[in-house]
């Protein structure tokens, strides 16, 4: 099995360009948690013209709802949930800089444009594995929308953070990929 | 009979153990399921990701963390024994307790809102409980932790009869396919077939109960379980959805006598983690 590409953020078009959907990524750096309700906050504001809570450009977003920390503990379980559900919101993020997200599942056909024109990109983490993704946050702490508990907006340090590539600038989709290869249907 | 007494704090205690036993402990079931597919999965990157299950596993259980950030919306499912008298307390509130101070004392998340005004109650609560009278002086407690990843992908139609064997197959498997990766696949399939709209989501939910690699005593039924479990495998959606052999781990059916202008069909989607635990008072 190939090797992880090493990803630093903020993202840049530069590294953006070398991510190919299939690669396997560690990412190291600072990433925000967001989810449904925190998404909805931030589409709000932007139609206001309000200023965002956090600054979007060049950033990941990971679709996350980690469980509380235990005492010493910097988070609990957390692993990505399921990514569609952003859809809605996705390419207005996107066109205000937003360039990465993590989550869990394939992406509406909305996402999958605004990730090409805009050149962003779209990382699975492995759902259901959110004891042994916690070992990858080694910072967290609540930047927007305390009263989301949750929900609320997390700026997390990460390190060795594992994902693979799954939407990239050029338009592949690895879950379109990834079945056909192994689908054995007749169909007819 | 005699009348037996069971104490309603006995029951809190006990639902908050099966919580944070179900949240953090990987059920043997599915360790074996996991380690038996790794064998027969043609995909390398399952065969990663499958590792990975097992690696969460052994550090969720080491550390008592949940397995999961979704630790769920908790289904109980109660049988009562005829005989049995509910003494010191509200049998549903001594539930409800035993949820929330489970979701507190192990800091589990707490998922559970208002529908409309999504105003978290911060306890996870109230769990969606289902009762059933059986003969007897005992009572069984089963605790589900319910992700919604999964719970979101399930489905109910009323057929027409017309709709036969074939409809029903086609139905399944067409949803298993939309679903893809977002039920956490390699998932548990949960059918309910017959009975009304309400009841056939309830025995595709307790289908799930079962173990993995559990049948149907009745053989036309665990047949058609097993078509339904090669078929799908053969769809190529694989763990997480990345492509591969193990798309579900298996496929539950239960039926119920319908009515004669229905073929009612509940799909339940589980997740890998397939989380469940009991207890007999």
């Amino acid at each position: 099995m190939q090797t992880a590409v090493s990803v630093t953020t903020p993202l840049t078009d530069g590294i953006l360009a070398k991510l190919k959907t299939g690669n396997r990524v560690v990412i190291n750096g600072t990433i925000y948690s967001a989810r449904d309700a925190a998404h909805k906050r931030l589409v709000e504001s932007i139609h206001k013209g309000e200023q965002l809570p956090i600054d979007l450009k060049g950033q990941i977003i990971y679709y996350v709802g980690p469980t509380p920390p235990k005492p010493n503990a910097v988070i609990g379980a957390a692993g990505p949930t399921t990514s569609y559900r952003m859809d809605p919101y996705t390419p207005l993020l996107i066109e205000h800089g937003l360039k990465g997200m993590i989550g869990k599942g394939a992406r509406g056909r909305d996402v999958i444009a605004a990730i090409k024109k805009h050149k962003a990109v779209y990382f699975a983490a492995i759902g259901g594995a959110g004891a042994l993704i916690s070992k990858s946050i080694k910072g967290a702490r609540i930047v927007a929308y305390e009263d989301l508990g949750t929900e609320a907006i997390r700026q997390m340090e990460v390190e060795n953070f594992s994902a693979i590539v799954v939407n990239d600038i050029f338009g592949n989709d690895l879950y379109q990929e990834g079945r056909q290869r192994y689908c054995q249907k007749v169909t007819g | 009979m005699a009348r037996r007494e069971i104490q309603a704090a006995e029951i809190t205690q006990t639902v908050k153990r099966l919580c944070i036993e179900a949240n953090t402990h990987l059920g043997s079931d599915v360790i074996e399921a996991i380690e038996k597919s790794c064998a027969e999965e043609k995909s390398p990157v399952g065969r990663d990701i499958l590792r990975q299950l097992l690696e969460n596993a052994a550090i969720a259980k080491k550390e008592d963390l949940p397995l999961c950030q979704d630790t769920g919306m908790v289904v109980v499912f109660v049988e009562i024994g005829q005989e049995v008298h509910i003494a010191g307390g509200d049998l549903n509130e001594a539930i409800n307790s035993g949820v929330r101070q489970a979701y507190k004392e192990a800091y589990l998340r707490a998922s559970t809102l208002d529908p409309l005004t999504r105003q978290n109650y911060g306890d996870n609560t109230p769990a969606v409980i289902h009762m059933t009278l059986v003969p007897g002086t005992k009572l069984k407690l089963t605790v589900v932790p319910k992700g919604f990843g999964s719970e979101n992908m399930s489905r109910v139609v009323l057929f027409p009869p017309s709709a036969g064997m074939d409809g029903i197959k086609e139905f399944i498997i067409q949803l298993v396919e939309e679903a893809g990766p977002n039920p956490c696949p390699p998932i548990v399939v949960g059918v309910g077939i017959g009975g009304t709209l309400e009841k056939a989501a309830l025995i595709a939910k307790r289908s799930l109960l079962r173990p993995i690699g559990g049948r149907h005593p009745d053989p036309a039924i665990a047949g058609l379980e097993l078509e339904l479990l090669e078929e799908i495998n053969k769809l190529g959606i694989g763990r997480q959805g990345l492509g591969g052999t193990t798309t579900a781990f298996d496929v539950h059916v239960e039926t119920y006598p319908t009515h004669i202008g229905s073929l009612p069909v509940a799909v339940n989607f589980q997740c890998h983690c397939a989380r469940h635990k009991e207890a007999i008072l």
